[in-house]
């Protein structure tokens, strides 16, 4: 029976990995279709979506686009989150539980309500929409991730290095710069990647508040009727791959990293 | 990682009383921000909610506050509304039976391989990375007529001729329950991981079967992650509306709340519809997280 269970799970979790993994495959596959107008049908196996992906002109404006917004939302929300993160480990003060819950609620809230309140302010203050508020709506729901992701890595900070940094008569800024942000890189790091991935796969919140713009998402969701050119499989392909990249670096340097720490204690 | 985000309880130190001129500085721009493009976004769908239709321009509405809308849309969108949830709940317990032991695997089965307990924790994000949309439309071209999976059906019988794989809820459900496996299983993990392996030797010793073992010890001590779990697939599910869009996994039967609400906003321009909607929708999952937090603790929040 024991042995049994131990085989089980083994099974049961290779059969789920294949089943998350199956629509990527079908993805990438199909970037290299030679699809002519609709990429439904598999036709045969070709290079010329991935050499020539900017033909399709639209797919490129859109996943433009999309790395604008993605680069403008991720510098805001890193920026005005971490200080959020810093504040809230560090201070104490009045409203502290009010501003918790400030910064947990959009993390809570549905997108489409989200975008819908979005979308009616704009529309009561006379905003025209349109990149600048797709970017303030992305920044804000990357917002709350970026505090909660940099908040851990604040408070696993010991504040005796701060402390020492200001008996030898460093100035506050000094301070900051050359002892607390290196240590919080890697979480600051961590959450404008995150931030970043949420802005550019969001669909659902920019649909309220584009406007005529378009992101690589609101694209795909337009052309879905006539159907996707391969070149928007060969762009999501990419983003895939390099994504995939620099999350196996990092997996495998901190794994290397603990095993050094592990031979040299 | 955010995942956490409804679990982790991280270890604060005592926060120091000093400075707080600085610890203004830090949060103002912030906290400016979030009222400023949250809180006013949902007061604005308040007011929004309350309109009537202006008399004199046809298409347009003025403030009022005309509580009818809400009695309306119920009335006009229960159904949508029940299906949403049933929908939401549902595809959250897929979830649950294939993420708990995905997370049981990766976070107690594979500790003693620490490279492929990364590789497989790599894998299970790795959905992350791809369009939404396009791996919802794959599975739409899979399970399409011409796909490979309507033609093994057909020929076994399953499915009648004229009958289609997509539009149907199990397709949606299907969907929901796909999308969002990642964000069951990485909160689970996060609790399963740090599990003390000596609880389960302790069961194991005490003569408790492997069963007993997990009902007794296991599941205890992930409840955190399984709630944290369930949270994060349930409130973007009920919310969805690509899975359950007719150009995506669904058809007009299976239209959900997020469709509704969509459609009203943007096609419609029927906004106070799409407001009061949108503001039922928040406080039905809103007194769900508030069971959650009153369960939890309110120190795990954040």
């Amino acid at each position: 029976m024991k042995g049994f269970g131990r085989y089980a799970i083994w099974v049961y979790s290779a059969m789920a990995f294949v089943f998350l993994l199956i629509p990527i495959v079908y993805t990438v596959a199909f970037s290299f279709n030679d699809a002519r107008r609709t990429n439904i049908i598999w036709r045969g196996f070709t290079l010329d979506n991935w050499f020539g992906v900017c033909e399709s002109q639209n797919v490129c404006l859109a996943f433009g686009n999309s790395l604008l917004i993605g680069v403008v939302a991720t510098v805001l929300a890193t920026t005005l989150g971490t200080m959020i993160a810093l504040a809230l480990v560090r201070y104490r003060f009045r409203f502290r539980n009010a501003t918790t819950l400030l910064i947990f609620l959009p993390m809570a809230t549905p997108e489409v309500v989200l975008g819908a309140g979005l979308a009616a302010q704009f529309l009561q203050a006379g905003v025209p929409k349109g990149l600048a508020t797709i970017i303030l709506a992305h920044t804000l729901f990357c917002l709350s991730f970026v505090v909660v992701t940099v908040r851990s890595r604040v408070a696993g900070l010991d504040p005796a290095l701060e402390e020492a940094g200001r008996d030898l008569y460093g100035s506050p800024l000094q301070v900051f710069w050359r002892i607390t942000f290196p240590m919080l890189l890697p979480g600051i790091v961590a959450a404008a990647l995150l931030s970043f991935a949420l802005s550019f796969d969001d669909f659902i919140i920019t649909n309220f508040n584009r406007g005529a713009e378009v992101t690589f998402p609101s694209y795909v969701y337009t052309a879905a009727a006539r159907g996707i050119p391969a070149e928007a499989n060969v762009i999501a392909s990419a983003v895939f791959f390099l994504a995939l990249a620099l999350v196996l670096i990092a997996q495998l340097t901190a794994a290397a990293r603990r095993r050094q720490l592990a031979k040299t204690s | 990682m955010a995942f956490t985000a409804f679990s982790s309880s991280a270890a604060t130190q005592p926060a120091v009383r000093r400075k707080s001129r600085a610890a203004l500085f830090l949060l103002l721009p912030g906290i400016f921000y979030l009222i400023l493009f949250f809180v006013t976004p949902l007061i604005s769908l308040v007011i929004t909610s309350l309109q009537e239709p202006d008399p004199l321009v046809f298409g347009r509405f003025v403030n009022a506050v005309n509580w009818q809308n809400y009695a309306a849309v119920i009335e006009l969108y229960g159904e949508q509304s029940a299906r949403s949830a049933g929908y939401a709940a549902l595809a959250t317990l897929f979830a649950l039976l294939i993420g708990f032991p995905l997370a049981y695997f990766i976070g107690i089965t594979l500790r003693p391989y620490p490279l492929l307990q990364s590789l497989a924790l790599v894998l299970v994000i790795a959905p992350f990375f791809i369009s939404f949309l396009l791996r919802t439309l794959a599975w739409k071209q899979i399970f399409s007529t011409e796909g490979p999976v309507s033609g093994i059906l057909s020929s076994l019988g399953v499915l009648g001729p004229g009958e289609a794989i997509t539009g149907t809820a199990f397709s949606v459900i299907f969907g929901l329950t796909y999308n969002f496996i990642p964000f069951m299983t990485l909160p689970i993990y996060a609790t399963l991981v740090s599990l003390d392996l000596r609880l389960l030797e302790a069961g194991n010793d005490l003569y408790g079967s492997p069963a007993t073992t997990f009902r007794t010890v296991t599941l205890p001590l992930s409840t955190a992650g399984v709630l944290s779990g369930t949270l994060l697939t349930f409130i973007p599910a009920a919310g969805d509306y690509i899975n359950a869009s007719r150009e995506f996994l669904g058809s007009a039967d299976t239209t959900m709340i997020g469709n509704v609400i969509e459609t009203n906003f943007l096609v419609l321009q029927n906004f106070p519809a799409a407001a009061s909607l949108s503001l039922l929708l928040m406080a039905a999952i809103l007194v769900l997280v508030g069971l959650y937090v009153k369960r939890s603790g309110t120190e795990d929040l954040l």
